[in-house]
């Protein structure tokens, strides 16, 4: 097996270039009314040890995203979602420690398929808020353009100016205002103990100065306001939802008495959606366990609402307008 | 004569009980972390971070509220790991009373174990938290062995002996 050096260095520098023509064609391919969002699984994606199989994650990864466009062959598909000569970021989610952070090897396969699709090794950055996050998915630290980066705010830094969205008076991260033509989104699903779940649209509170000013009121309506922040609604375009592992209750530290193997990833460009799909997951685990529900529980995700009301038009949550394909 | 000498002890008893009541007015801090070797098995993987109630989002963004509605003063936390195999996560939060302790601990450990250590103390398969004093302790570690609940209990046991 590669060590993880040696899997960059191969991914840095064996990439495929493919063309230069691909473009974002998603919504030419959805039904105009429904918001796909894809949930892929393989029940043997962990060994009975609970170890992930690194194989099975790529493969899965390639059956989600097939699903998604429509392409069988990865690198069809793959152009179809990015834009090629771009810099590409990927938004991990270490938040909560090496115990429940976004999978190493589901980074890795991303990696791989973008530069099989065309993209350099250097257009790609994998970024979240600093080297101790990054560090929790596995990651190191690189700054060297001609490789794939990896490298946090707290080396980027955050613009001065303020930028203001309802509740959500924030600084941005430099990656996302300056670096990324596009973000893919790279969550993993969580439980919150202040606003239920944590997902798609949570996830862009690694990508401000001070996340712990938009907690109050179980994050609603904070989510929803910055992820109207003009940078993050047009720049995070996709998302790769880490569901191989999860926590149900007592998120965001990590318990592992709580912790649960859904082996899903879940695609989608509607982060609304993605994330009232990730809610019902875990409410569906919540009761297999014999708990009550997020809402039962006071933690109804509220913030999942307000993004898809009038004022924020972030997505939608009516799952009769979400075109939910489970494979 | 007899008198100047009792004067001599009286100046020298007076010095002795004043440094002892200016060191005893301030709290001495203590490292909390045994060294590698000194639990069984246990090696210190980490350097200590210590993070003032302010900057705690830095470290558990999300989580960090409650510790500081209980009265978190500092955390303290570094990483271990036992027998060179299974990594485990020590988190020390110094509160500013035994309730803000307690006030965390009774939160979210209905279904854990409850085992002897410290004031109290409470343990799932692949973790323990407990607290002592002003103190409140959480291990956790990342993977579930035959060995971890016994390795992670000894760790604990070495914490709880430094506090």
């Amino acid at each position: 097996m590669k060590s993880r050096r040696d899997f960059m260095k191969t991914a840095a520098t064996g990439a495929v270039l493919l063309g230069t023509q691909s473009k974002l064609g998603m919504t030419e391919l959805l039904d105009q009314h429904k918001s796909k969002v894809v949930v892929a699984r393989d029940p043997a994606l962990h060994n009975a040890g609970a170890q992930l199989n690194d194989k099975r994650v790529i493969d899965l990864l390639d059956r989600a995203i097939a699903a998604y466009t429509g392409r069988d062959k990865p690198v069809e598909a793959w152009k179809r979602i990015v834009p090629v000569g771009k810099v590409i970021g990927l938004k991990v989610n270490g938040a909560s420690g090496k115990g429940i952070s976004t999978h190493f090897a589901l980074v890795m396969a991303v990696c791989e398929r973008l530069q099989q699709a065309g993209v350099k090794a250097g257009e790609i950055l994998v970024w979240d808020r600093n080297a101790r996050d990054l560090e929790s998915c596995g990651l190191t630290i690189n700054a060297d353009p001609s490789r794939i980066r990896v490298y946090g705010s707290d080396v980027a830094g955050f613009e001065d100016q303020a930028e203001s969205w309802g509740v959500a008076q924030i600084r941005l991260s430099k990656i996302l205002s300056r670096e990324c033509a596009m973000v893919i989104g790279l969550p993993i699903l969580k439980d919150h103990i202040w606003c239920g779940a944590t997902f798609a649209m949570k996830n862009m509170y690694g990508a401000i100065s001070r996340p712990q000013d938009l907690h109050a009121g179980g994050c609603n309506p904070g989510v929803a306001d910055l992820n109207c922040i003009p940078a993050i609604r047009e720049n995070a375009r996709f998302t790769i939802g880490d569901a191989m592992t999860s926590i149900y209750e007592g998120s965001p530290e990590f318990h592992p008495e709580h912790l649960w193997y859904p082996n899903a990833l879940i695609v989608g460009e509607d982060r609304v959606a993605l994330d009232y799909t990730a809610w019902q997951m875990i409410d569906r685990r919540r009761a297999e366990a014999g708990m009550p529900t997020l809402e039962a529980a006071g933690r109804l995700p509220r913030y999942i609402a307000t993004a898809a009301d009038a004022i924020h038009k972030l997505g939608t949550n009516d799952p009769r307008r979400i075109h939910l394909m489970e494979i | 004569m007899k008198f100047r000498s009792n004067w001599k002890w009286v100046v020298a008893v007076i010095v002795i009980v004043a440094a002892t009541a200016g060191t005893g007015c301030k709290k001495k801090a203590v490292d909390p972390f045994p060294a590698s070797g000194a639990v069984a098995g246990w090696d210190k993987t980490g350097d200590t971070r210590v993070f003032a109630a302010k900057d705690l989002y830095q470290y558990i963004d999300g989580d960090a509220e409650q510790y500081i509605a209980a009265g978190v003063v500092t955390t303290s936390t570094t990483d271990y790991k036992y027998k060179g195999q299974l990594e485990a996560t020590v988190d020390v939060h110094t509160m500013s009373s035994a309730d803000g302790a307690r006030k965390v601990l009774e939160t979210g450990t209905k279904d854990a174990k409850p085992i002897q250590l410290g004031d109290a103390a409470f343990a799932y398969a692949q973790s323990i938290i407990f607290r002592k004093g002003s103190s409140l302790v959480r291990i956790v570690a990342y993977e579930s062995t035959p060995d971890t609940p016994q390795a992670l209990l000894a760790l604990a046991r070495g914490v709880e002996a430094k506090l």
